[in-house]
């Protein structure tokens, strides 16, 4: 059947023209019960007669989506209108509820209502779109009632009064959504609902609306939004809070071609990290007073947690916190703008892990408490909840959604969604790490598993007689990784050619000749883009069987590789490269220990141990070679932990050594992926993912460049190759100095990221940290995803496989290196989240004394970095609440802070000895706590 | 954006195998020696023809076969913004070739040599697959006309989105930029006497789309055949056969 639909629509220039589309009406279109006579029920999911039937209408979907993903909520039509209308007004629940629809433990259906013969309704004249989707909903819910009849009960949920009246008049059974989970008899589910007007109750005590205090401005209304941004009094932006300064946002703005600052709450006007906004620029003179805008206001929440020391510019804060009424600051700072949020264009509302603000039982009030969330994310402001259930929820982690939030309460309001478990417990508290950081550590669907090869797996006749493989099983090849790798990705050979050149090769698993394109195998792993490494388990990017057997390139079995076969002078100049796939036997597995261990005793003159020799010679050239191109030589903290085989607790810690054997594979490792991105590059100038890092800005190296010189030492930072040259030279008295310098250097630059290249111009290309002009990954195909893409890219470069056709679709090559930036980044959040919690759950029982180095002063105090346990944090002189004790003085120019009388001295850099202690100001509530000895 | 719902319907409620509905009506311009109104869903196109005649311009006369031409243009009112769309622009002039070609190579021109056969075609409502509607209006109007053929060529396009081959886009779908593959066959010889497709696509979803395409034009053809037997039908009766 055939229907027309006509309607006016306004085109981007404005005019108005009718627009006709068809839109046909089918009788194959079925109700999703089993038990129907009528019906085909291949993807039926309704199973049980005698239930009763949800028909949703929209705004319980939008409000409730917490609700209807509790498994006490099932057997949901979901109209196809319905659908459509919460695609329109928020597309984060419309994924979500198309989740729920297509998870078989669920029973959620489709029902296309709009397309169905019998349940198609037309507008009429003088009926707004909203009513008649309303009567659509309706007749669908009278279409099921008549359809399956018998004992099956259909409730259509509403909430809309007017609705519901009129579903009644029509023979429907209807009721709310409140009422209906009243009806289930389960109390913590009331928890979940959202509670339409519940802020007003909260403030009891102010009940007369004059009194009521606006704490934040009312959001301009759409329209004058909309204008706004197009004659540029607003800009537009996606709202993005400093991770360890909640009180400071940045907007992204094109109009500007600048990052707008806000400073405070505010400014930020109740909007969220990732929100949509609308923000108007301040005036120029009041670009400044943010410091005393963001402390003043919100003195208390001010940081003072214990953090593992920063790698790079994005673990940092952007804005160094100087001390208070310091007026140096404001001539040096360059002029950023900044600006206040007018009105949100797009919320990014989602789930928050966190735990209850503690606070006492309330008396009476039937079971139900007001209480405040406490987000782990400090991006995220406390959210008010309501529950009936506080004594259980105190010292538990818990999810909690946000609902609204209106200009007269401080706080947002939401609603409780689930328990993770109790607070410090080391599972919670890797699961709330895993949840924050938005990674799947889910185990793998049988969809999944049913890509891989059987098992026992092993390399075929097939394999060896096929032509595009080279056998290599003949070749000396050994890997070494760190002590205890089961994913080894990498190995390596270097074999004394006839006329005194090497042969170097590097070989890589063959992942893709596992992994292939468009299987469910494949969109896992793009998905996840990373393995994750958290201190007791790894979260694996492909599985178990692949990562740790198939691939791995594990000694004395054969395996499939990807090698990189270079013919070297004896000075390390390469006369050839080439690539191939091949099949090798590594006759050694090594640790970086065994490896050094070997090269360092001089008695040994075995074959491989010779092997070794040669290539840490030839490593050494082409590092020293990289290093005189402007190769920065970064350095970070990195600490180790033992743990516990059996209670998986943190038994020892300290720092991460590197040794000659790890800088050795570490320099093949660089050239083998500098080489691929040649090659892939050459062949597809397009569509190739390499890694680029840009160069730190002046502004971004200030705080380097300040500590320095309160030191006395002037750093060169014109070029990557003055920056490394002035490193070199920066040696002071003591041993640590140099690196300490290289570790503040490090925490200054951006980290690299994956590109397209065909988004960006050859000069970005360039990777600053390596001085190399193209640089991508190759050597790690097993854990990274980036590496899977390079290899389908060489190997189509060789002419072995074609290109996927998704190198041909340029805007999802670039969302594909976007979400890898992203999950890279999600995945190093979250292994420094995890080493975080270890250090707390290690020195819970070991009160240590340690030495430590300043590497900010503050009004009350300093910042010590702690270079043994890679930490970083607050040293308070002053105690905090006594505001600024008037005996401490800060001396900005030295970045030295002195007693008044001139008795005592802190620098910057300076080495202290300090107290490491966990401390529970509050019950359940463990924190590291620093004091000068 | 969503072409292909979870559900498995299109926009329009389709699926992705069907086509949109078809409607064909003779001899809507008496003058003309042939003429056919053909409907795809929302696009509409009317053909006439006039031969095989005397060739207008004697030096463009071909002595061994008829000489075929083809006119295209948009009506105005064809689209939803009505804007006056210069005649000849390079669009219709690549149009009127297509449709040229297609049926030169399916009318039998030896037979008429010395002879001209003008093809006008005019879309009078546009919901993509143009094209194909013409070249099938075309097909009827030749026919309508009694101009001999060696088999009647139909016309049908197929696209990929969403991972989805579908058959006989409409303009929403065509305008989502995906691979557009127009095809068109002599039904009864098999053979293909139009493919035209200005994307990139891999060999094996090409070889797909096209097969679907293929078999959307052989459901054409049936549909035009039918049109052509009912309306001989109605002609036996009119004259009291
Ligand atoms: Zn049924």
């Amino acid at each position: 059947m055939l229907q027309n639909k006509s309607f006016v629509r306004k085109t981007k220039q404005g005019k108005v023209i009718k627009v006709v589309r068809e839109h046909y009406l089918r009788d194959d279109i079925y109700c999703g019960a089993s038990f129907c006579q009528n019906c085909d029920t291949k993807s039926a999911r309704f199973s049980s007669p005698d239930s009763t039937i949800l028909v949703v209408d929209t705004n319980v979907v939008l409000n409730q989506i917490d609700l209807l993903e509790n498994p006490a909520i099932d057997d949901v039509v979901v109209l196809s209108v319905v659908l459509e209308e919460v695609k329109n007004k928020n597309l984060a629940v419309y994924n979500r509820l198309r989740a729920l629809c297509s998870n078989t433990l669920r029973r959620f259906f489709v029902f296309s209502n709009e397309h169905h013969k019998d349940t198609y309704v037309k507008g009429m004249v003088g009926e707004s779109p909203n009513d008649r989707n309303d009567r659509a909903i309706r007749v669908a819910a009278q279409w099921y009632k008549n359809h399956l009849g018998g004992p099956t009960r259909v409730l259509m949920i509403t909430n809309d009064r007017e609705n519901k009246r009129k579903a009644t008049e029509e023979g429907i059974s209807a009721d709310t959504i409140e009422s209906y989970v009243k009806s289930l008899n389960q109390p913590a589910l009331l928890d979940l609902l959202v509670q339409p007007h519940f802020s007003e109750d909260m403030e009891i005590e102010d009940l007369r609306p004059s009194k009521k205090k606006v704490i934040y401005t009312e959001h301009k209304p759409m329209s004058e939004i909309t204008s706004g941004i197009r004659c540029g009094i607003y800009h537009q932006g996606k709202l993005r809070v400093n991770r360890y300064n909640p009180f400071e946002a940045y907007v992204g703005s094109e109009s500007i071609g600048d990052e707008i600052i806000i400073f405070g709450r505010g400014n930020m006007n109740r909007a969220f990290d990732g929100d949509v906004v609308a923000v108007e620029l301040l005036p120029q003179d009041q670009w400044h007073t943010e410091k005393s805008l963001s402390i003043a206001e919100e003195d208390d929440e001010e940081d003072d947690s214990i953090h593992l020391a920063p790698n790079s510019a994005d673990d940092a804060p952007r804005i160094t916190n100087l001390p208070q009424g310091s007026s140096i600051n404001s001539n040096i700072a360059p002029s950023r703008p900044s600006g206040r949020v007018v009105g949100i264009i797009k919320r990014n509302w989602h789930a928050y892990c966190g735990s209850l603000e503690p606070m006492a039982m309330p008396a009476g009030n039937a079971g139900i408490a007001h209480a405040l969330f406490v987000s782990k994310d400090r991006r995220f402001p406390k959210i008010r909840i309501q529950t009936r259930q506080l004594g259980n929820l105190l010292d538990k982690r818990i999810i909690v959604s946000v609902d609204t939030w209106d200009c007269q309460s401080k706080y947002p309001s939401g609603h409780y969604v689930r328990t993770i478990g109790d607070i410090g417990d080391r599972e919670t508290e890797t699961e709330v790490v895993l949840i924050e950081n938005d990674i799947d550590a889910r185990p793998f669907s049988a969809q999944v598993l049913s890509c891989l090869p059987p098992l026992p797996w092993s390399v075929s006749p097939e394999d060896l007689s096929n032509p595009i493989r080279q056998d290599l099983r003949h070749l000396r090849i050994f890997s070494v990784d760190p002590p205890g790798c089961k994913d080894i990705d990498d190995a390596l050979n270097c074999t004394l050619l006839p006329n005194g050149n090497f042969e170097v090769g590097v070989h890589i698993a063959d992942v893709t000749n596992f992994v292939h394109p468009g299987t469910p195998l494949d969109s896992e792993a793009t998905q996840r883009g990373t393995s994750t490494y958290l201190v007791e388990r790894r979260i694996d990017m492909l599985p178990k069987p692949l990562t740790e057997d198939i691939c791995s390139l594990r000694a004395d079995v054969e395996r499939l590789a990807f090698s990189v076969i270079w013919e070297m002078t004896p000075e390390a100049h390469v006369i050839s490269t080439r690539y191939t796939k091949s099949v090798i036997k590594s006759c050694a597995a090594l640790s970086y220990v065994e490896a050094q261990a070997r090269m360092d005793d001089s008695r040994l003159m075995d074959p491989v141990t010779i092997d070794l020799r040669n290539m840490n010679t030839l490593a050494k050239i082409m590092r020293q070679r990289r290093i005189e191109r402007g190769a920065i030589t970064l350095a970070s903290a990195e600490v180790k932990f033992q743990v516990d085989t059996e209670t998986h607790d943190p038994l020892d810690i300290g720092m991460y050594q590197i040794r000659e054997a790890n800088q050795m594979v570490e320099e093949f490792m660089l050239a083998a992926n500098v080489s691929v991105a040649e090659q892939i590059l050459k062949s597809f100038p397009q569509c190739s993912l390499l890694r680029r890092h840009p160069s730190p800005t002046k502004e971004m190296l200030e705080p380097l460049l300040r500590t320095a010189a309160s030191v006395g030492l002037d750093l060169d930072v014109s070029s990557s190759k003055s920056l490394a040259d002035s490193l070199d030279q920066a040696v002071g008295d003591d041993p640590y100095f140099n690196k300490l310098i290289r570790i503040l250097a490090t925490r200054c630059m951006t980290q690299a990221v994956y590109f397209c290249s065909g988004d960006l111009s050859p000069p970005e290309f360039h990777h600053y940290g390596l001085a190399a002009p193209l640089y991508t990954h190759f050597t790690s195909p097993i854990r990274r995803y980036a590496d899977v893409i390079v290899h389908r890219l060489l190997a189509a470069s060789l002419g072995i496989y074609k290109l996927p056709t998704i190198f041909q679709d340029r805007p999802q090559l670039t969302s594909i290196a976007d979400n890898l930036n992203y999950r890279h980044r999600n995945a190093q959040m979250a292994s420094r989240s995890s080493i975080e919690l270890h250090t707390i759950i290690f020195f819970r029982k070991r009160p240590t004394d340690t030495e430590a180095r300043i590497v900010k002063i503050r009004a009350n105090g300093f910042i010590v970095f702690v270079p043994k346990y890679g930490i970083e944090g607050p040293v308070y002189l002053t105690m905090r609440g006594e505001k600024g004790g008037g005996e401490w003085v800060v001396d900005e120019q030295q970045q030295k802070i002195k007693k008044t009388d001139g008795s005592i001295a802190y620098g910057v850099l300076q080495s202290v000895k300090i107290h490491m202690e966990v401390v529970e100001p509050q019950p359940n509530r463990p924190k590291l706590q620093l004091s000068l000895i | 954006m969503e072409y292909v719902s979870p559900e498995g319907l299109r926009l329009d409620g389709r699926r992705p195998l069907e086509m949109r509905q078809l409607r064909a009506e003779l001899g809507a311009v008496s003058r003309a020696d042939g003429s056919a109104v053909f409907e795809m869903g929302n696009t509409k196109v009317i053909a006439a023809v006039y031969g095989p005649r005397e060739v207008q311009q004697r030096s463009q006369q071909l002595n061994d076969k008829a000489l075929i031409r083809c006119e295209y243009t948009m009506a105005n009112f064809s689209t939803g913004d009505r804007m006056r769309k210069p005649k000849g622009d390079r669009r219709s002039t690549e149009i009127s070739l297509v449709i040229r070609q297609t049926m030169e190579a399916c009318i039998l021109t030896h037979l008429m040599p010395r002879s001209q056969i003008d093809i006008f075609v005019q879309v009078l409502q546009a919901d993509g697959g143009t094209r194909s509607a013409c070249i099938n209006a075309a097909t009827l109007a030749l026919a309508d006309a009694g101009i001999p053929m060696r088999d009647l060529v139909t016309s049908c396009s197929a696209g990929y989105l969403n991972s989805t081959a579908l058959l006989d886009l409409n303009y929403v779908e065509d305008s989502a930029g995906g691979p557009d593959v127009t095809v068109g066959i002599l039904p009864k010889l098999d053979k293909v006497t139009l493919l035209q497709m200005d994307a990139k696509l891999p060999m094996d979803i090409f070889e797909n789309v096209m097969q679907l395409a293929t078999e959307g034009c052989k459901a054409v053809a049936n549909y035009i055949r039918e049109v052509l037997i009912e309306n001989t039908k109605q002609l036996e009766n009119r004259r009291g056969v």
